[in-house]
């Protein structure tokens, strides 16, 4: 018996190599174990942290803002008419195992990501460039058409379909990360377990278990070395938001990453100390409706029902992390754009919607299911509030339908409910990666709708040069999205969390994007 | 003997009907692996994702190769986690929730055993109350309470313990206790029982009426008997022990096989699942067995 112990206590000991002696210089704590590092497949947030670790793009975010800044690239050229980039490679940017990163091996990752047989899903960031969209889609069988080029071994000339004002922040995306072609080549699909592993970005994979943690070393070889003030990373991964917190206060982790990691029932009375750090953030929580079968066929309806939510009190009694409250899609100040306010809170205009529709005083409205997925408080009271609104303002008989999160999406995809809660976090700081969710042909769609005018104002914004009238197009889709058509309408724009105490942690600031490069990030004391 | 060739025997067949019950019914829960909030960027990628897991082909024939693959120990790739197979993401984690089961099995036997085996001589009244006390509280207050009430005293008030991860030996011991102080009360209620029998059976009778001392008859004569239940719950339990508690596993964040029972459900990762279940059913089957040999082992009667 006492042997068995015994045994148990030398697996334990020998196996890990994880001491609290070993103590990193930094410990993250990081969410969820990621699916994937490779930067062309991944789509998580906690994925993505890992993968800018290690690979880094032509560009990078700026840790302050989040915009973008030289990367691999040390400086780049834009044509008068913004469609053109012209990309200059560091000649000093080379991977963490010798090799030179080249201008081919950019423009081949680039091919490898649009790639269908890749299966990348953020493929569609590369609509922007010129026959990207197709190539994508499969209309277009050879990759190498790819708008993407090298002239040289150090320069990089991107052909784009239109204006793109986000195209920088883009490339630093982990999209747009080069990959090293040999390895890949090599290892295929499996490449990304290799070791060594080639880097890019200003660290190295040291070692990776799962479910418990990413240790990370300094890159020796990444151009900027000099500026990482952090030898030793641990990135931990886990699910268990209480457990995140208590290695917190304890002082075992340093940072807590993402809010979703972070006990959300905590949330308002953390968001007051000052090792958590509470910011405007990237994403929108909304309600789609069901626009192919009755009730919400008749957009009367839909706008009746948007007009009875009161959005206030949901983020005054249940969010109370001070979100805005919002019945738009896009969160206002993305990419410096004021979105229209969608239609106010009115209950008497809406039951005349209503009564204009055919159901005065909510009479003949068939019972309506709201469905969301379950595991969290909110989503859950936000479904009884506005059940409860519904009821005193239209008449209307509401029942909640919690559905386990694949099912949920399953049946949001197959258009198998009535309205539904949804939301949206940003691809980059700009409305259009809010307001493309609802053209016609999208995937995310989820709604039913289609609306020529609007897929047309929407090309037109994207052909648009001139950034203020784009602004205007756009807002005038948006407009038609939430006021007059209403497939969808907003609740409130999220709000981001997360721990560090500014006098132990330095080289990172709140920002929209929610990036946080690890170039600059260190611990200030022990 | 015959019997034990065709016990042992019967485990592929047991394995396979696992695999092919699972296989099928997880493909008629609702949503799947490719169900995701963000949709694939084209059908052209949505199927070459899919043709890349083989399920462009027909169900019949995606069975065919996965019982193919079994055969061969393979147990396919992971459909969450794109980097790792199921066979390596078991490989990572089973050492450690064996570890963690193996420590927690010997704190269940190594308290329960001695507190049931005093309680039930009677010998010390405060022994039995204590004993009692021990095992009501062991056995009634659930592991999601007692956790978190040991890592707040222990690691946060205190201070003497880590109040998660896995590595150093410190590590273990709260996650030991929380997982092994509920079957320590079980196994000391079987053993009390075991041996309150025991005492009055008429062979610890003639033991008693040859003039043996008391410890040679409770040690020599009673003792081996009064384990017979300790050791045929101890298969099962084992198994429970071995393949990682999820609230444990979660609540400590450790590194373990526990996390996977329920995630690779929700995330719909059918070959995880599947080999989970497998592992699960090998594991009890072999510890069922183990137990039984080692029942026979030291219950005469049973080898009649």
């Amino acid at each position: 018996m006492f042997l068995v112990l015994l045994v148990a206590f030398l697996i334990l000991g020998g196996g890990a190599g994880c001491s609290p002696a070993d103590r990193a210089d930094l410990v993250l704590h990081n969410g969820p174990e990621p699916e994937t590092i490779d930067p062309q497949i991944l789509t998580g947030q906690a994925d993505g942290r890992i993968a800018s670790a290690l690979f880094e793009g032509l560009t990078r975010f700026n840790p302050t803002n989040g915009l973008a800044m030289p990367g691999l690239a040390s400086r780049w050229d834009i044509s008068p008419d913004g469609r053109t980039y012209t990309f200059h490679l560091r000649p000093e940017a080379r991977w963490s195992t010798g090799e030179v990163i080249t201008a081919d091996e950019v423009v081949w990752s680039w091919r490898r990501a649009v790639t269908p047989t890749t299966a990348a899903d953020y493929a569609s960031q590369f609509f922007c460039i010129r026959n990207g969209r197709a190539i994508v889609n499969g209309e277009l069988r050879d990759a190498s058409q790819l708008g993407a080029e090298a002239p040289d071994a150090r320069t990089v000339r991107v052909h784009l379909e239109n204006p793109t004002p986000y195209f920088l922040e883009l490339v630093a995306s982990r999209v747009f990360f080069p990959v090293p072609r040999k390895a890949i080549e090599q290892q295929g699909d499996q490449w990304i377990r290799a070791d060594p592993l080639p880097c890019s970005g200003p660290y190295l994979l040291e070692g990776w278990r799962v479910n418990d943690r990413f240790r990370l070393r300094r890159n020796p070889r990444y151009w900027d070395a000099d500026r990482v003030a952090t030898e030793r990373i641990d990135i931990l991964s886990g699910d268990n938001p209480s457990t995140a917190l208590n290695l917190f206060l304890k002082g075992e982790v340093d940072l807590i990453s993402d809010r979703k990691i972070i006990p959300g029932e905590l949330g308002p009375e953390l968001a007051q100390r000052p090792d958590f750090q509470r910011f405007d953030y990237l994403g929108q929580d909304f309600i789609r409706f069901n626009t192919t079968r009755k009730p919400f066929q008749d957009a009367r309806v839909r706008r009746a029902v948007a007009m009875a939510i009161d959005r206030s009190r949901i983020t005054a009694r249940i969010t109370r992390m001070g979100e805005r409250a919002s019945a738009a899609v896009t969160p206002a100040g993305t990419g410096g754009y004021e979105p229209p306010a969608g239609l106010p809170w009115d209950p008497s205009a809406a039951r005349a919607l209503l009564s204009e529709a055919g159901y005065p005083g909510g009479r003949g409205f068939p019972v309506i299911e709201y469905t969301f997925n379950v595991g969290s408080r909110i989503y859950e009271q936000t479904g009884v509030e506005v059940q409860s609104m519904l009821r005193e303002h239209l008449g209307i008989r509401v029942e909640l339908r919690p559905l386990e999160w694949k099912t949920y999406l399953a049946e949001m995809s197959a258009l198998n409910y009535d309205f539904i809660r949804g939301s949206w976090v940003g691809d980059y700081d700009d409305p259009m990666t809010f307001l493309d969710i609802f053209l016609s042909d999208s995937g995310n769609n989820r709604t039913g709708w289609k609306d020529s005018r609007y897929d047309r104002l929407l090309q037109t914004a994207a052909a648009e040069a001139d950034p203020r009238r784009r602004l205007g197009i756009l807002r005038q889709a948006e407009t038609l999205l939430v006021e007059e058509a209403v497939p969808v309408t907003g609740l409130y724009s999220h709000v981001g969390l997360y721990a560090a105490d500014p006098r132990k942690v330095g080289g990172i600031w709140a920002n929209r994007m929610d990036e946080h490069p690890f170039f600059s990030m260190r611990r200030l004391r022990p | 003997m015959r019997s034990w060739i065709a016990r042992v025997a019967l485990i592929p067949v047991m394995l396979w009907v696992v695999a092919t019950l699972g296989f099928f019914l997880l493909r008629a829960v609702p949503g799947g692996p490719f169900d995701r909030e963000r949709a694939a960027a084209s059908r052209e990628v949505e199927a070459a994702l899919k043709a890349r897991y083989h399920w462009d082909e027909p169900l019949w024939r995606q069975y065919l190769r996965y019982l193919g693959n079994l055969a061969r120990g393979d147990l396919g790739p992971s459909l969450k986690y794109r980097n790792h197979s199921v066979n390596d993401l078991l490989g990572q984690t089973v050492p450690v929730s064996l570890s963690l089961g193996a420590m927690a099995f010997g704190v269940a036997m190594g308290l329960g055993i001695p507190i049931g085996a005093v309680a039930a001589l009677g010998r010390y009244r405060w022994a039995d109350r204590v004993a009692s006390l021990l095992t009501l509280v062991g056995v009634c207050i659930p592991v999601f309470v007692l956790g978190p009430f040991l890592i707040l005293v222990a690691g946060l008030w205190l201070e003497w313990l880590p109040v998660a991860l896995w590595g150093h030996w410190n590590h273990a011991v709260l996650p030991t206790l929380t997982l092994g102080l509920y079957f320590a009360a079980r196994v000391s209620r079987w053993m009390r029982e075991g041996m309150q029998e025991v005492l009055k059976s008429p062979h610890v009778q003639a033991a008693r009426a040859k003039g043996l001392s008391e410890t040679v008859v409770v040690v020599r004569h009673a003792l081996p008997v009064a384990l017979l239940p300790v050791i045929s719950y101890a298969g099962p339990m084992l198994a429970d022990l071995l393949t990682g508690s999820f609230v444990v596993e979660n609540l400590f964040q450790i590194p373990g096989t526990g996390a996977f029972f329920i995630n690779s459900f929700f995330s719909r990762d059918y070959t995880m699942m599947i080999g989970m279940i497998l592992f699960y059913s090998l594991l009890l089957q072999v510890l069922n067995l183990g137990s039984d040999l080692l029942l026979r082992w030291v219950d005469p009667r049973i080898r009649a």
